[in-house]
């Protein structure tokens, strides 16, 4: 099966379950557009265009659902996963992930944002948008990690944080305002992976490191390339237009100099062979921790600093 | 979720065109109460409803003149302009977005960062302009607002930062979302260094503004009514599809869930900043 072919099915089943739900009308026009969406990636595959894949496609592709989730990556590339749960000021929240590992013999923490496979796990999981107590939650287990000089992995694949009345009331906000400012303190070495969707503030709310790396076919982006047609089309038709536009795929960010490197997916994708993507990541960022453990820590923060500094062009 | 969001459809119902006519210039409906307010009392009370204490929202140059000793402030970085790195082209195009933006507001990005006094103690201060592409947080934004941070910190000179802004801006991609990180960052170095660091937060602040610098203050008060929220209300709406309790994420609903120091009247903001940075002093030696 093709990634294209996959892209459809993905899609597909994504319509269904779309169908599902209660009526409305943003979900009628949203509909249109995964349909129409749907109509180009076919045309796509009957002329059998084989051209790199744009914005568009790596954001399905970023979004498949047998793309490697945080918990698979965690099981494929550490030994002895220890989950640690709780904000201790509220609740715990399922669509974060955090917890000790062994990775190489060595104790590390990592944290990440966990989608569900299946319709149960995708309401378990929140879809991986993680509410207030989960920022909360991975900023309380990186300073426990900080405190015992353990190295900080963090895993990104969300579509952003969750927008809710109680997310509001909790200081959905806040909670991420917080972590940026306190990641940048962090004294261990850190090293972001942008696993799949690299959804907005959500995103970000674990994102600030050492070294921030991408999978080939992820995604970073300010806004969901659908929301960024409604807002500036005022329509669902242009989520295309905009994904090119927001220049959101791997290459782009690197091109940007926002992140520090891409790394490579087996031939066919991500989602054709987890262990392969865990075993190309693990050198990634076996080679990235070994380079940041020869810098002192207050080095590694001042340089982290100076990373962030520079972004932005104008 | 959605940082910028352009307002529409919440205009209150317009007079007729007739009365509209006569009154043009001189009296408004107001927003809050609906009563007929005389322009010129607004102007003499800050742009706030006589009848009412309705705020209206006021450009970031009217802010600094009402906040600082005599008006008179030193403008930094003024001529800091967007590149269009990503070269942006939706129903039209970021650049000539920009351009018509400059031309209606007199003003060439969405923070205007300045030095000045405030009750004779030197200030840094960041006023974002909300008329500006809504306040979004561009590349320029983001580098004004950490200048402002670095420059209280080497001067060891209280920063207060006034936030009005739809989130980051769409038109620059992710290098927008990435200034969320670069100024948080740099205020993890102001923390560190003991300078006092006051946000004020007006309507509206949403999106990666509040979900950054304006949420990281000393002190994080705002404006009576002030819209605040990480998502915009019709983002709430359109996911969670029920209509939002009244007065939800309005500075008085987040002084109450515990997200904000204070709800301070315009009239008084002056002297509240004056007041609060008696208490949150520059340690010295
Ligand atoms: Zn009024």
């Amino acid at each position: 099966m093709s990634d294209l072919e996959r892209s459809i099915a993905d899609l597909k089943e994504r319509i269904e379950e779309f169908q599902a739900l209660p009526p409305s009308q943003d979900q009628q026009a949203e509909l249109r557009g995964m349909r129409q969406t749907l109509e180009q990636l076919r045309r796509r595959v009957d002329t059998n265009q084989q051209k790199p894949l744009d914005a568009w496609e790596r954001t399905l592709l970023a979004r498949h659902d047998q793309r490697p989730y945080t918990l698979d990556m965690i099981n494929l590339i550490f030994r002895n996963f220890s989950e640690i749960h709780g904000d201790r000021r509220y609740r715990d929240d399922p669509a974060m992930i955090c917890g000790f590992a062994m990775f190489d013999g060595k104790p590390i923490v990592v944290v990440g944002q966990q989608k569900g496979r299946n319709m149960k796990q995708r309401i378990f999981r929140n879809y991986g948008m993680p509410k207030p107590e989960g920022y909360r939650k991975a900023i309380r287990v990186m300073k426990l990690g900080d405190k015992f000089g353990l190295p900080i992995l963090t895993l990104i694949d969300t579509p952003g944080a969750y927008p809710g009345i109680g997310a509001e009331e909790r200081g959905q906000a806040e909670a991420i305002a917080y972590n940026l400012r306190e990641m940048a303190k962090l004294s261990v070495p850190v090293i972001i992976t942008v696993l799949g969707e690299g959804g907005s503030g959500g995103a970000l709310g674990i994102g600030v490191g050492d070294r921030v790396l991408m999978l080939e076919n992820a995604t970073y982006s300010v806004i969901t390339p659908e929301s960024c047609s409604a807002i500036l089309w005022k329509d669902q038709l242009h989520a295309r237009e905009a994904a090119n536009g927001l220049r959101l795929s791997a290459q782009d960010l690197l091109d940007l100099q926002l992140i520090d490197e891409i790394v490579m997916e087996p031939c066919g994708g991500a989602h054709t062979n987890h262990q392969e993507t865990a075993n190309i990541l693990a050198d990634r960022l076996r080679f990235h921790l070994a380079e940041l453990e020869k810098t002192s820590p207050q080095e590694r923060t001042n340089l982290r600093y100076e990373k962030f500094r520079r972004m932005g062009a104008y | 979720m959605t940082w910028f969001r352009k307002e529409k459809g919440i205009q209150n119902p317009t007079p007729s065109e007739e009365r509209r006519v006569k009154t043009e210039g001189l009296f408004l409906k107001c927003e809050g109460c609906k009563a007929i307010v005389w322009k010129k009392d607004l102007e003499t009370n800050l742009q706030v409803c006589p009848k009412c204490g309705h705020h209206y929202r006021i450009s970031a140059r009217q802010r600094l003149q009402w906040l600082l000793d005599n008006g008179c402030y030193e403008e930094l970085d003024a001529d800091m302009r967007s590149s269009d790195p990503l070269h942006f082209v939706d129903t039209k195009s970021y650049r000539d977005r920009l351009a018509v933006t400059e031309q209606q507001t007199g003003e060439k990005e969405a923070v205007i960062h300045v030095r000045g006094r405030l009750g004779e103690m030197p200030i840094v201060v960041a006023a974002m302009e909300y008329s500006f592409i809504g306040g979004s947080m561009g590349s320029v934004v983001g580098e004004k607002i950490t200048r402002a941070i670095e420059t209280a910190r080497a001067q060891r000179w209280p920063l207060v930062i006034i936030a009005a802004s739809g989130g980051a801006r769409m038109m620059e991609g992710a290098l927008s979302l990435m200034q969320m990180a670069k100024i948080s960052a740099s205020l993890a170095f102001l923390d560190q260094s003991a300078v006092p660091y006051i946000s004020v937060l007006t309507d509206p602040t949403t999106g990666g503004v509040t979900a950054s610098f304006a949420m990281l203050g000393d002190l994080n008060i705002a404006e009576p009514k002030a819209l605040i929220g990480f998502a915009g209300p019709r983002v709430i709406e359109q996911t969670i599809r029920q209509k939002l309790p009244q007065g939800f994420q309005r500075a008085e609903f987040l002084l109450e869930h515990g997200m904000l120091d204070a709800v301070v009247p315009r009239k008084e903001m002056r002297d509240y900043l004056i007041q609060a940075l008696k208490f949150l002093r520059v340690r010295t030696g």
